[in-house]
């Protein structure tokens, strides 16, 4: 099946099988290695892109399912001079991330979040953290960054 | 040609852009529908589901909605339940509905995921359907030899098993106004937020007048603690009416988590 794809603003067109998961796709056909992939069932959530806005598992979506539609990946979120957001950048100032396999996912998640609810509770942000799994930090870290980001407001959108 | 990415079992798959093209395909041997695809997806990158041919509903836009005739709430199977979680009808008509998906799994599952594929799919520790049994939900099944309305009792047989035929499909799911002043609650424990819970009650409840009580956990199908109920009715307290409810559980451990829960929603749905 020929699809086209738009991801990050770009159109990427491939050729798939129906069978080819959207993960597989960001990754091997539009070379896109931020978006990573772990458990392949939809527990871990290290694979969340944003599709036409929405926070999902990509590893949960069929590509063809996403013919047509616009995808946000992680390498979506920092400007075109490669200057991180204020989402980012508090991840890295709140060590929020050691290996940085889940880190994608965790940035994905809280992206949509911020979006929806700009100004969100601790309790808000763990609930909505709560579909991603980190095996390094803690999460306190995590939990942090996502509040000074909130807190600090304005330049996050992309 | 299959890379080592490929982790599906190859399937035919067809859009179909109308329920009746979709009904037709269902007719085919080995056809499955995929909904919102979080439980249907993880089962086929296992190969625990091996289709011959997917019917992805996605594109029924006829079937994504959530509106109120004649005081009765019409869900159409395809709604999301980021849609229903966000609903301000649901917010003021039928609050269960909305507290209950807010425990279903997390945001990204809830963007995608359907009602009505959480019910056809009947996982016995989901959440919709339990609180659907409370609210005396009919589930509209439709295939291409005809229609049938069914109740949650005659809708949920067992553990991922529901009355649907292969060929049939879920359409709407009916839920009746709620009695006049009723309170209602959901109330469930799981290890973590968004984990599959291991016990959980949804109830409504108008004092001395109405009580439905429907439980997680208790059997492998949501079922009414109809004991409970009535005594709840009769002018029973919330604690006994919980003991009643909690009796059916299997086992210690779930009898005293089931008593519990059921005594917290009763005391929830009467402020």
């Amino acid at each position: 099946v020929r699809i086209t794809v738009s991801i990050n603003g770009v159109r990427y067109e491939g050729e798939v099988e129906p069978r080819t998961l959207l993960s597989d796709f960001i990754r091997h056909d539009a070379a896109l290695t931020g978006t990573h992939v772990g458990c392949e069932h939809g527990v871990c959530g290290a694979c969340t892109v944003h599709v036409d806005g929405e926070p999902v598992r990509s590893c949960l979506m069929l590509a063809v399912q996403a013919q047509g539609r616009a995808v946000l990946t992680v390498e979506g979120l920092a400007g075109p001079d490669g200057e991180l957001t204020a989402l980012q950048r508090a991840f890295t100032e709140h060590h929020a991330l050691q290996c940085g396999f889940c880190t994608a996912g965790f940035l994905m998640s809280a992206e949509a979040l911020l979006r929806r609810r700009p100004d969100p509770s601790e309790q808000e942000i763990r609930e909505e953290l709560a579909g991603n799994l980190c095996r390094c930090t803690g999460y306190e870290g995590i939990v942090a960054a996502v509040r000074a980001a909130a807190g600090g407001g304005g330049d996050r959108s992309t | 040609v299959a890379g080592p990415e490929v982790k599906p079992a190859p399937f035919d798959y067809a859009a179909p852009q109308s329920v009746a093209d979709a009904l037709g395909l269902l007719e085919r041997e080995d056809a499955i529908a995929l909904a919102g695809g979080q439980s249907l997806v993880p089962m086929l990158n296992f190969r625990l589901a091996r289709p011959a041919l997917l019917v992805d509903l996605n594109p029924l836009a006829e079937l994504a909605y959530l509106q109120r005739s004649d005081g009765t709430l019409r869900t159409g199977a395809l709604t999301r339940q980021a849609t229903l979680e966000r609903s301000e009808l649901i917010e003021s008509e039928w609050p269960l509905l909305g507290q209950a998906v807010r425990t279903v799994a997390h945001p990204a599952i809830r963007s995608r995921g359907t009602v009505g594929g959480s019910v056809a799919h009947a996982d016995p520790r989901a959440e919709l359907p339990v609180a659907l049994t409370a609210l005396e939900a009919r589930f509209h099944l439709r295939s291409s030899r005809g229609e049938r309305s069914l109740s949650a009792s005659d809708f949920f047989r067992g553990p991922l098993m529901t009355a649907r035929e292969d060929h049939e499909l879920l359409i709407e799911i009916e839920v009746p106004a709620l009695p006049e002043g009723a309170g209602t609650a959901f109330v469930e424990r799981a290890n973590t937020h968004g984990n599959f819970a291991i016990a959980g009650v949804a109830v409504v409840l108008v004092p001395g007048e109405h009580a439905a009580i429907a439980l997680l956990g208790a059997e492998p199908v949501p079922v009414r603690a109809v004991g409970a109920e009535r005594a709840l009715v009769a002018g029973a307290s919330a604690a006994e009416a919980a003991e009643l409810a909690g009796a059916s559980a299997q086992d210690e451990y779930r009898r005293a988590l089931l008593t519990a829960l059921v005594r917290r929603a009763i005391e929830t749905a009467l402020t």
